[in-house]
């Protein structure tokens, strides 16, 4: 039965400091799904992310990935090469380095220490970084340090770096954030097309992307560290326990 | 060879790298060949020799710094401590070539027969061998290095805190040393030191062997440090430096990386250290006061560290201002010369003396009125076109 979930997150709880950042939290993927989380600030989507990829422990409950691997004794690294891949909310390239070479450090394969050192790009590595670069419209760009792109453009060349990994669950964290609109709708669509071969799940503030992205798909409302509701977006959108702790405040706000 | 990464990319060595391979042979050609012929022909002294041989020991330090603080961003303040190990190792050796010509004439080394031995402690015995002192040499610093950067890396201390765990382990280690009953010389050291592989150390040929050898040294860590940061794994390293959780949400194993570099960077200083003392005919616990340490720091930061050129240019050149600073009436104001100095670099000149010529076509550009109307991101992607093509 819990087979045919990508990712399996029950009765998980964790605490900082007497704060409950999760609590009694469970979540399931389904392969191939695009999920897009929402909820205010503070709701736990950050250590939602963080329990997943190893950068923290959970205090209770089980966190597992596809066929029962337990991600919650692994470390960043051993969870990544499993397969997660993770954006982070401010962009996190590497600023000193090249585009290409940024996505040359992502691209699946050696990761060991003396691996790396001998390691060669293969031409099926290089055509596969081309159409990477060309997917995230960097294509002319491939020789400029990451420092010198403009923000949005920081958010795709992490996005592609995050497809180089190869990643059977991408998360996601804000990645319309500090885009146009213009940019943001590309990102939509981006992300639209990868659903199907990776399995997604997106946080998001940015209601008009959310709704772009969810297209009849589940969206998840966290609110102080649980889910409040899941549902297709209008479903979402309309219920009033959402409103009052999400939607209302957030338009208020704007 | 080892170039996978990019610039592989645009086909065969570039000018770039031409003009570097073109300099770097002509330079050691120079240090190899010329400097020591001139030596030998009397032109240049045998103390300038001398002193440019400790320069090089120097800038070999200088580099194990820089490939820790300017490439992965780790700011170890134990460099010092890891020169001393290989320098002591070595002197050992040296102090086992005295034989029983020292002041006491006994068998075994001068400070012993003070302390009261009439035999020789047995972990001294072995380092009548070249061989094994030499094999010590890299061993010690490098099990050392291995020992403390395992517990370090994987506890995840960073920043600051390393900084201050290096600088407390070299001091630690200073304070032993200083004692005598460690039975390495106490607070003296070694000195007095006769014959290196049957050469007397007093002959002026035997001084400017040990410069050659020196300067060899260099070239290979500076040509094998060149092709490391060329490969895959000399970009996860600046990649470290610049964003180690990037790294680590990568799939890359960050402690096992730093950990490597940690054990290169100490057998590079342990070397240096085993190079430095038949040249300077001593070693003592003085030599792993926190200030050596901050100094080779200084040196990095005056050439331009995150460079390979850098810090051997940095190293060189504040030592030889030392030199001529520490002359008469200044001397008493050297250090505030070297801590001004550190102020100046850090904050008008943060790339050091390599980016000078960088730092002045740019002012010199920004000094001319613009024919073109504002710097548009292409022409600053110039740059870095032209830094990987």
């Amino acid at each position: 039965m819990d087979n045919k979930y990508m990712l399996t997150v029950e009765d998980v709880s964790k605490t900082y400091d007497g704060f409950k950042a999760i609590t009694d939290l469970t979540f399931y993927l389904f392969e191939g799904e695009l999920r897009t989380v929402i909820g205010p600030n503070g709701a736990g989507k950050s250590t939602f992310f963080d329990l997943i990829t190893g950068r923290a422990k959970p205090d209770q409950g089980r966190i597992e990935f596809g066929f029962n691997t337990d991600l919650t004794q692994l470390n960043e690294y051993q969870i990544n090469r499993l397969g997660i891949g993770r954006k982070f909310q401010t962009p996190s390239v590497f600023s000193e380095h090249t585009v290409w070479n940024n996505l040359v450090l992502s691209l699946k394969g050696a990761r060991g220490v003396f691996a790396s050192i001998f390691h060669r790009l293969s031409s099926t590595q290089r055509d596969r970084l081309d159409e990477l670069l060309k997917l995230i419209r960097l294509d002319g760009k491939r020789d400029w340090k990451a420092r010198q792109l403009a923000h949005g453009e920081k958010q795709w060349l992490e996005i592609g770096m995050l497809l180089a990994q190869d990643p059977k669950i991408l998360l996601v964290d804000e990645p319309a954030a500090g885009m146009t609109d213009e940019e943001t709708h590309r990102t939509g669509e981006l992300l639209l097309s990868l659903a199907g071969r990776h399995s997604i799940v997106v946080v998001e503030h940015d209601m008009t992307f959310v709704k772009q992205i969810s297209n009849n798909g589940q969206v998840t409302v966290l609110h102080q560290g649980s889910v409040l509701c899941e549902g297709r977006f209008d479903y979402v959108q309309s219920n009033p326990k959402v409103r009052e702790v999400y939607l209302g405040r957030g338009k208020a706000d704007k | 060879m080892t170039r996978t990464t990019p610039p592989s990319t645009t086909g065969g060595p570039s000018r770039r790298h031409r003009g570097e391979i073109g300099a770097v042979a002509v330079i050691a050609l120079f240090f190899l060949v010329v400097f020591p012929l001139l030596n030998a022909h009397g032109v240049v002294s045998n103390f300038t020799i001398n002193l440019w041989g400790k320069y090089l020991c120097y800038a070999l330090l200088a580099i194990s710094v820089d490939l820790l603080w300017g490439y992965t961003g780790l700011l170890s303040l134990g460099q010092a401590l890891f020169f001393s190990l290989g320098g002591y190792m070595f002197g050992m050796y040296l102090m086992r070539m005295i034989g029983d010509l020292g002041q006491y004439h006994q068998p075994i080394p001068d400070f012993l027969v003070f302390l009261g031995w009439t035999a020789l402690p047995r972990f001294w015995e072995p380092f009548s061998s070249f061989p094994f002192a030499l094999a010590m040499v890299f061993l010690l610093p490098g099990l050392l290095a291995l020992v403390f950067g395992f517990l370090a890396f994987r506890s995840r201390i960073k920043g600051v805190y390393f900084s201050i765990l290096t600088q407390a382990l070299t001091y630690g280690a200073s304070l032993m040393f200083f004692r005598n009953d460690l039975l390495m010389g106490g607070n003296n050291g070694f000195t007095d030191f006769k014959f290196v592989v049957g050469h007397d150390l007093r002959e002026a040929s035997t001084q400017r062997g040990l410069f050659i050898v020196t300067a060899a040294v260099l070239l290979a860590v500076y040509v094998g440090l060149r092709l490391l940061s060329h490969t895959k794994f000399g970009l996860v390293q600046r990649a470290i430096r610049d964003g180690e959780n990037r790294v680590l949400f990568s799939g890359y194993a960050t402690a096992h990386f730093k950990l490597f570099i940690f054990v290169v960077a100490a057998l590079i200083a342990g070397v240096a250290g085993a190079l430095y003392v038949p040249q300077v005919g001593i070693i003592n616990p003085s030599e792993m006061d926190p200030r050596k340490s901050l100094e080779a720091v200084v040196w990095c930061a005056v050439g331009g560290r995150g460079t390979l050129v850098g810090p051997i240019l940095g190293a060189i050149g504040v030592n030889a201002l030392q030199s001529w600073a520490t002359v008469g009436g200044t001397a008493e104001y050297w250090l505030v010369i070297l801590g001004g100095l550190f102020v100046f670099f850090v904050l008008c000149l943060p790339g050091g003396i390599v980016s000078l010529p960088q730092r002045l076509s740019f002012l010199w550009r920004k000094a001319k009125p613009a024919p073109a109307p504002a710097q548009t991101p292409a022409a600053a992607a110039a740059d870095p076109a032209s830094e990987s093509s």
